[in-house]
């Protein structure tokens, strides 16, 4: 090990907590205004201490919600967008680890062309294709419905690709023993398969939550009722950057809820966080 | 490479396939495919007629000057974007990979804004840099800075590229963090033993060790301002004052929604496709994805 002298760590440490803070700043700012009275902040005389409405202004944003602009409140956004990303992780999950498997594990014509169908979407995002994405959800009469909001995102084949990659390393030996036992393929799966793949499903859940929570540009379009609205549409409608009657205090409390999902889940499941994100980009 | 021990069945198969096959038709072939056809209409202004136009919608978004200036833009963005936010990550990470006391506490306190939305990033920035409320804007007017970007193209733009650079930090931090820790200790003893001073290791052995992350990294960057940066715009400055934050995917979207111009929109769609395939391309060509962990 190369010894450092003592100087230079004092530096790495001081670096490290100065980027610390410049990551937490704007997430530490949005916490204070959300404590605050609505009439300071616009004044511009929002104080950089925690004020005294935390609980008023948290309990009119999760069962209230704004008085303006949606009246929704963001306790039920906050549902909605939960329900999409556990669609969204839990459906391409599923829908995924089968197509790998039968893509591994069986031979039968179209194989490739098949295999090749679902590689060609890795490339593109969903943002290239909106329009026409949404008059077919629109023509499945599926705007404003959860199935509309997560069906055209599981359409990706990240999660194939990882499934097949992991099946390629399970030894063959496995499948003959349990041949041996009598197991066919379904059984195979559910008995061997699935147990193994637990840790790749659990990064890969981590990852595909988070991506589901925070998807913004789709939602916005497909969902016109404010009681279908995710958090992260909600909370654009809610700040009218022209217009003084932001309901400041609220918006951030808002942010701060939209975060806290997804972070919680970073900073509590970090090393699958991870695994699923290095494996994800392979 | 190819599975030796396999299943014999007919049927199974296809009924394994069938689900994600029958999603990718529905919501990725059929729309990619819609967006070609229609980027070769021409709509009339009520929608009532469309005429087959060849490449009319290509060649106007070619002649059109804002088209280009946001070709222009969406490079200028992602560059400085990336630029901005990969050297900051490698610096936090060059002194994370250090052995520190507490080395584990300052990863978890770097990755978390990977997980912020962002919308929500856009929210936190345009509050913190309001013009008349934002707590940073105070200490801008005081050094004399005349500093709204509700007002002025320029400002937006930097207030776009600083969130949207802060958003990507801990992203890039942690893929650097990976690709330093990879390198093997024993290159940096022998330059220590050879008499390079640290910042000589850093610029003669690490850097170029790490060349293959940078350089995934750099094209993950790009794809994330071309397409991530949408919530960021939408929610400070929805592409204005004038056009001045415009970018690609934003124009696609408010051509489409609020112009009503799908043929054009179309156009712009198969062109962002095929920028995108490029790109993948040359991440798949030229990557060496070695990063472990």
């Amino acid at each position: 090990m190369v010894e450092e002298e003592g100087f230079r760590r004092y530096i790495a440490h001081i670096i490290l907590w100065i980027g610390i803070a410049i990551v937490a700043f704007p997430v530490y700012i949005a916490f204070v205004a959300s404590t605050q009275d609505n009439a300071l902040i616009a004044n511009g005389q929002m104080s950089l201490l925690p004020g005294g409405h935390f609980f008023e202004v948290y309990y009119q944003t999760i069962f209230v919600g704004t008085s303006g602009s949606t009246r929704e409140p963001v306790g039920n956004m906050m549902l909605n967008s939960l329900v999409m990303a556990l669609l969204i992780a839990v459906g391409k999950i599923a829908i995924s680890i089968i197509s790998a498997y039968a893509i591994v594990y069986f031979r039968f014509p179209f194989r490739m062309p098949i295999f090749w169908i679902i590689f060609v979407t890795l490339m593109l995002p969903v943002e290239v294709r909106i329009y026409p994405t949404y008059k077919i959800v629109a023509d499945l009469h599926m705007l404003d419905s959860y199935a509309g909001l997560s069906l055209p995102l599981i359409a990706s084949a990240t999660a194939t690709l990882l499934f097949r990659q992991f099946f390629m390393t399970v030894p063959d030996e496995l499948l003959e023993a349990s041949r041996i036992d009598g197991a066919g393929p379904l059984r195979f799966f559910w008995d061997t398969l699935l147990p193994l793949s637990r840790t790749n499903m659990a990064a890969l859940f981590v990852i595909l939550f988070i991506l589901g929570w925070n998807q913004y540009l789709w939602p916005l379009l497909i969902t016109t009722r404010d009681d279908m609205q995710t958090i992260q549409v909600g909370i654009r409608k809610m700040i009218t950057t022209t217009d003084a009657l932001t309901e400041w205090p609220i918006v951030m409390a808002t942010a701060v809820l939209a975060m806290l999902p997804p972070v919680f889940v970073v900073v509590a499941m970090q090393k699958l966080f991870v695994r699923g994100l290095v494996e994800t980009e392979k | 490479m190819q599975k030796q021990a396999i299943f014999q069945s007919r049927l199974l198969p296809y009924a394994l396939v069938a689900p994600q096959l029958a999603i990718v038709l529905i919501f990725f072939y059929w729309p990619a495919l819609q967006a070609v056809i229609q980027s070769f209409l021409l709509q009339d202004a009520f929608g009532l007629s469309t005429t087959f136009v060849w490449f009319e919608n290509y060649i106007d978004l070619f002649k059109d000057a804002a088209y280009f200036e946001a070709i222009v833009r969406t490079f200028f963005f992602s560059f400085a974007i990336a630029v901005s936010s990969l050297s900051f990550a490698l610096l936090l990470a060059v002194m994370a990979d250090k052995p520190l006391r507490g080395s584990m506490l300052y990863r978890t306190l770097l990755i978390w804004p990977y997980a912020v939305a962002p919308p929500v990033v856009g929210v936190l920035w345009i509050f913190m840099l309001h013009p008349s409320l934002g707590v940073l804007s105070r200490y801008l007017r005081n050094m004399g800075i005349d500093w709204n970007p509700l007002l002025d193209g320029d400002q937006a733009a930097a207030l776009i590229i600083l969130a949207a650079a802060w958003k990507q930090i801990s992203y890039n931090f942690l893929f650097f963090l990976a690709g330093l820790q990879a390198i093997p200790k024993s290159v940096f003893e022998a330059a220590a033993i050879d008499g390079a001073r640290p910042m000589r290791r850093f610029w003669t052995v690490t850097f170029p060790l790490l060349s293959p992350t940078i350089f995934f990294l750099l094209v993950v960057n790009i794809v994330y301002a071309f397409f991530d940066t949408f919530g960021i715009i939408d929610t400070m400055t929805r592409g204005g004052p004038g056009t001045s934050t415009v970018t690609l995917v934003y124009k696609v979207y408010s051509d489409g929604l609020l112009g009503g111009n799908l043929g054009s929109s179309a156009a712009q769609s198969v062109i962002l496709m095929v920028m995108v395939i490029v790109l993948t391309g040359i991440q798949f060509r030229f990557v060496e994805r070695k990063v472990t962990y």
